[in-house]
């Protein structure tokens, strides 16, 4: 069971937080001008990573806050966190 | 009677406390200190057990956690009652009743032991192979296998015990009180560290601790002597918590471990009551010292599991410890030097021992001169071939080893003994430190797997990262402790060792014997009967993977998980494949260490306490009134409330006719309530409804259907516009809090540009809908001043009102089609609420209805319920609800998904209504739905969804999803079931009062 260090409450166990799935995919904001193709690309295409992933998180037992996350997926280790709508870490 | 194999006593052993125990109805006595083991052993009991698939008798092997063949079921037939409780763990306590597992009718003659005698038709995988053919008869082989399989029983009463659950945080967790483990303990203290340090065995200093030899000495001390000065300082410390009976059952990532901590199970059983029985230690260790030590290997040769034979370090503990004997002729077989610290240990205690057989030609050790010195005869390059007797070992034939270690060679050598104690050398107990996520390496010298690279803030000390000297371990933590804790100095540095301990070792993983392998029975997991033979079949047979070798022949796969032979099956493997041992890996190392009970791991999660139930404001009223209720999520919802001795059928029937012909009331508190806050309010509803929310007037009430973004039906309920920036969502009392999770996602992450704020109040409000022709004037009474007129007062619209001076919302809302209201006060005060409409309603003969009628009456009317008649495949236009869906909106949750080419199909699964042929036959729930029965294979169209005989129709009514069913108005169907069809037409799915008359009835 990880420790994330919720960007508002500080270090708490797992089980307070739920995972969101891939961070940084931005719902289009003119759906309907979208084809089928780039729709689905959008509603289902999620990566799978061994290895480093950026991914969304909730405090869902705590601040209920959305942040991100970057998870290396083959050790779990957390390399950062950040807010929602902060630049992910580049390195 | 049995013999008294006690020696000299050591001082682990209180021999002024007697204490009596029964083992398989026999009185025994033992001493306050022994295990159950030690003290079965010291009235020269070794045959405890039946093995699992040849029924074979089994005797103590060990003197710790890894035993496999000691197992055995406490206080049978008893709440207490315990099976596969290891004889070599459990402490023994006055009143102990223990008995052997997997035999029939006793221990002494199992029926069973007829399998020994067939094994060679019982190779690896026989029931696999022969038990699948033919497939039906699958029945009938089952209740003999399962009867047969198995080891203990579980218990069938209530365990009276108590169990609970504690969480621990600590600087330092030091698993194991070792000699490793005790000088980590004392510097990470001395060091201010809050640390805490567990073993599973009662007392502290593990092996160590009762090794009284003068062949090992630190600072001139006898080891053990020095050993216990150390344990004397580190009970000084007020920040290191120390825990015995404590067993770390699983290592998780990010330093997480659960320990099950032993309290009461070496008590008496009339000193347990009220005590908690044991406890599962959640830790979070900043930091984790695995200081687990190691377990000595068996040695693979034919007939190597009989009773009397143990690990030589077992031997040796049962003598130092407990001042037990395991037999009056020893003889000891061994490939590296630790036997002979056995040999010694025994010598001193006067014990005999014929023979020391080890399998190196080549040795001069000081230990050897040593046990030279007094007269033990030695054999060198020498190797057990065959052990004889069959409940109790009596002879062993030995022969040479040759050259290369691959045959035996000369003529075969009998020596009688009663006992013979076996090493192989040490496997360091790296099984946490591969939980926790660690990678191994394995070391050729020694043929060991050792730590190599950790996930976390964590070392390896001792015998357990594969020091096994006592010289090595004590040079090597200083260091490896400085780095770890980042400390200046330890206590340890320069201390003076005399170990005469020597590294040589021969392994072979699988003796030569005379005989071909065909032949033997080399056990490599004795408790569930892999031999050799068995996995050089399995690697016949194609298997590869050490993973499916162990899974084909169950090698390591009993209840101590092979921690005493997955090391030589995967020697064997790779000497049988040709390839390298560290190439091969090894099979996962899985929670729990060793077993825990069901009562550890749920805790006081149990009785009421299994699941948290929410009651409703109303809930003391339901219970008083007698009505039935129904699990909704967590909720206790009242399901229908009996009158008497009506079934649920009846009162169904009854509460919904009462509904329609005059007034019900309803507790639906339990719907879930979101308020809605902010500038942006509108506009937010806007994007997650699929209708029009902007021009809502204040005061006015609206239906509402939200989508996935995938287009699918996700919630429903109605939201009121209570003032101009403030709204009150309701949602599905299953949904309220993922609907609340997944608003609060969009607005954070999609629309943080959105002033908008959402709290859930599902809990503060209780809601009570009065519904019927009479409601306006029962609702008149309970809040006399306020216009209920239809003008004033219109269907799906608000008020603020008072009861008496408590502030409440009415809603003019229906979800039953009739004329109906809700109040929603206070949730303190809404029994009295209730209270009053049950007073006022009297005279109009007011039922209270529970969610059974609630169901019926919306069917009636054809209102969906999210989740029952939908599932994540509906979209509105499923659901013939297209009038929900705006189209002049740009853009709401799911929009883009109803045009996708998959939701625009005009054969997808659409709700229709359903009328039976026959209006008493009333659908099954979930029964198909088809067009044409005799086509092959049948065409399923789709399925009932919810079904009811409507009382106010007098007739059956049901809806239910068809493929294409909106264009099939009026075309007949079937239901098949098991015994009938039942023939139906597809209608409307609105039966009652299409033109919505009633709402203003």
């Amino acid at each position: 069971m990880f420790v994330i260090n919720c960007p508002f409450c500080g270090e708490r166990e797992q089980s307070e937080f739920k995972a969101g799935g891939e961070a940084h995919i931005i719902r289009p904001k003119q759906p309907t001008e979208l084809s089928d193709d780039q729709w689905a690309e959008y509603l289902f295409m999620r990566k799978n990573i061994k290895g480093i992933q950026f991914e969304r998180w909730v405090h869902t037992h705590g601040c209920r806050k959305w942040f991100n996350v970057v998870r290396d997926t083959s050790s779990d280790k957390i390399k950062a966190v950040y807010k929602m709508g902060e630049k992910p870490p580049s390195e | 009677m049995s013999k008294n194999l006690r020696v000299k006593t050591s001082k682990f052993i209180d021999e002024t406390y007697k204490v009596s125990f029964k083992f398989n109805g026999t009185t025994y006595y033992g001493y306050k200190g022994d295990t159950l083991a030690s003290a079965l052993l010291a009235n020269d009991i070794h045959l405890v057990g039946r093995s699992f698939k040849y029924h074979r008798p089994r005797g103590i092997m060990t003197a710790g956690s890894e035993e496999p063949n000691a197992i055995v079921q406490l206080h049978n037939n008893t709440s207490r009652t315990e099976p596969n409780v290891r004889a070599t763990e459990i402490e023994i306590y006055e009143g102990l009743e223990a008995s052997s597992q997997n035999c029939w009718p006793s221990v002494n003659f199992d029926i069973g032991g007829i399998n020994n005698f067939l094994s060679p038709i019982l190779p690896a995988g026989f029931y696999y192979k022969t038990f699948m053919w033919p497939a039906n008869f699958w029945e009938k082989y089952e209740y003999f296998i399962r009867k047969s399989a198995g080891l203990g029983k579980s218990p069938t009463e209530t365990d009276p015990d108590i169990y609970e659950h504690k969480y621990i945080h600590c600087d330092v967790l030091i698993i194991g009180a070792g000699i490793s483990g005790i000088m980590a303990a004392r510097t990470a203290a001395k060091n201010g560290f809050k640390t805490l340090l567990v073993d599973e065995k009662s007392y502290l200093g593990g092996s160590t601790i009762y090794q009284n030899s003068e062949q090992f000495k630190i600072n001139n001390q006898i080891s053990n002597s020095w050993l216990e000065k150390e344990i004397n300082e580190i009970k000084k410390f007020e920040n290191l918590e120390i825990k015995t009976r404590t067993s770390v059952a699983a290592f998780h990532g990010y330093n997480f471990l659960l320990a099950r901590e032993n309290l009461t199970d070496h008590l008496p059983l009339d000193q347990r009551i009220n005590k908690t029985r044991q406890r599962l230690l959640k830790i979070r260790a900043k930091k984790v010292i695995t200081a687990t030590g190691a377990l000595e290997r068996p040695l693979i040769f034919d007939n190597n599991d009989r009773p009397g034979i143990l690990l030589s370090s077992a031997i040796e503990k049962y003598a130092n410890l407990f001042g037990v004997a395991c037999g009056e002729k020893n003889v000891l077989f061994t490939n590296n030097d630790s036997a002979y610290e056995t040999a010694i240990s025994l010598y001193q205690k006067g014990i005999n021992i014929e023979a020391i057989i080890d399998n190196r030609e080549e040795i001069d050790s000081k230990l050897i001169k040593e046990t030279e010195k007094n007269n033990i005869k030695i054999y060198k390059g020498f190797t057990v071939v065959n052990t004889f007797g069959y409940k109790r070992i009596n002879k062993i034939s030995i022969m040479q080893l040759s050259k290369d270690g691959q045959k035996v060679v000369g003529s075969k050598i009998s020596i009688a003994c009663d006992c013979l104690g076996i090493s192989g050398g040490w496997t360091p107990a790296v099984h946490l430190f591969t939980q926790s996520g660690g990678k191994l390496k394995f070391r050729d010298e020694d043929q060991v797997f050792i730590p190599d690279i950790y996930p976390s803030d964590q070392i390896s000390i001792g015998s357990c990262n594969g020091d096994f000297t006592l010289d090595e371990i004590i040079s090597s933590i200083p260091n490896k402790l400085k780095e770890f804790l980042n400390i200046k100095k330890t206590d340890y540095e320069n201390l003076e060792i005399y170990s005469s301990f020597n590294k040589s070792k021969r392994n072979i993983w699988l003796l030569p014997s005379d005989k071909v392998i065909g032949k033997t029975k080399p056990f490599v997991d004795y408790q569930n009967d892999a031999t050799a033979k068995d996995i050089k079949l399995a690697l016949r047979e194609g298997f590869r993977s050490i993973e499916h070798v162990k899974r084909y022949t169950t090698t390591g796969m009993g209840t101590d998980q092979g921690k005493l032979g997955n090391m030589h099956a995967l020697g064997i493997i790779s000497e049988t494949a040709g390839s390298k041992m560290g190439e091969l890996g090894t099979t996962t190392f899985r929670p729990p260490y060793t077993p825990l009970t069901f009562g550890t791991i749920v805790g006081r999660n149990v009785g009421e306490f299994f699941d948290i139930f929410r009651k409703t404001p109303v809930h003391d009223w339901h219970v008083k009134n007698k009505a039935e209720f129904e699990n909704v999520g967590q909720w206790k919802r009242a399901w229908y409330y009996p009158k008497d001795g009506e079934n649920m059928h009846e009162a169904v029937q009854r509460e919904s006719k009462a509904a329609r012909d005059s007034a019900g009331i309803l507790d639906a508190s339990t719907l879930g309530k979101i308020d809605i806050q902010g500038t942006d309010a509108s506009e937010f509803l806007n994007r997650v409804y699929t209708n029009a929310w902007s021009k809502l007037a204040i005061g006015k009430c609206r239906y509402g259907l939200m989508l996935n973004e995938d287009g699918m039906v996700y919630d429903d309920g109605v939201t009121t516009r209570l003032d101009e920036n403030h709204y009150i969502m309701t949602t599905t009392t299953g949904g309220a809090a993922t609907v609340l999770g997944k608003l609060e996602d969009y607005l954070q992450t999609e629309w943080p540009e959105l002033d908008v704020y959402l709290t859930s109040v599902t809990d503060h409000y209780a809601t009570i809908s009065v519904c019927g022709p009479s409601s306006k004037k029962i609702v008149s009474q309970v809040i006399p001043e306020l216009d209920f007129s239809d003008e004033s007062f219109p269907h799906m619209s608000f008020k603020n009102a008072k009861i008496d001076k408590i502030k409440c919302r009415v809603m003019r809302i229906s979800f039953t089609g009739e004329h109906s209201y809700e109040i929603n006060v206070q949730a303190n005060y809404g029994k009295s609420v209730w209270e009053k409409c049950m007073e006022a309603g009297k005279e109009f003969n007011i039922t209270p209805y529970g969610t059974e009628t609630m169901h019926l009456l919306r069917a009636e009317k054809g209102f969906i319920i999210v989740g029952q008649d939908t599932d994540a495949t509906m979209t509105p236009i499923d659901l013939q609800m297209d009038w929900i869906v705006s189209k002049k909106k740009y853009d709401f949750i799911g929009k883009r998904s109803l045009y996708r080419s998959d939701t625009i199909k005009d054969d997808r699964k659409q709700l229709v209504g359903l009328l039976t042929e026959n209006p008493d036959e009333v659908l099954e729930e979930g029964a198909q739905i088809v067009a044409d029965i005799k086509k092959s294979p049948v065409e399923m169209l789709g399925h009932v969804t919810s079904s009811y005989y409507s009382p106010n129709l007098k007739k059956s009514i049901a809806l239910g999803v068809v493929r294409g069913g909106k264009n099939m108005m009026g075309q007949k169907l079937i239901i098949p079931m098991e015994n009938k069809q039942i023939n139906v037409t597809v209608a409307d799915p609105v039966f009652l009062d299409k033109e919505n008359k009633r709402l203003n009835a």
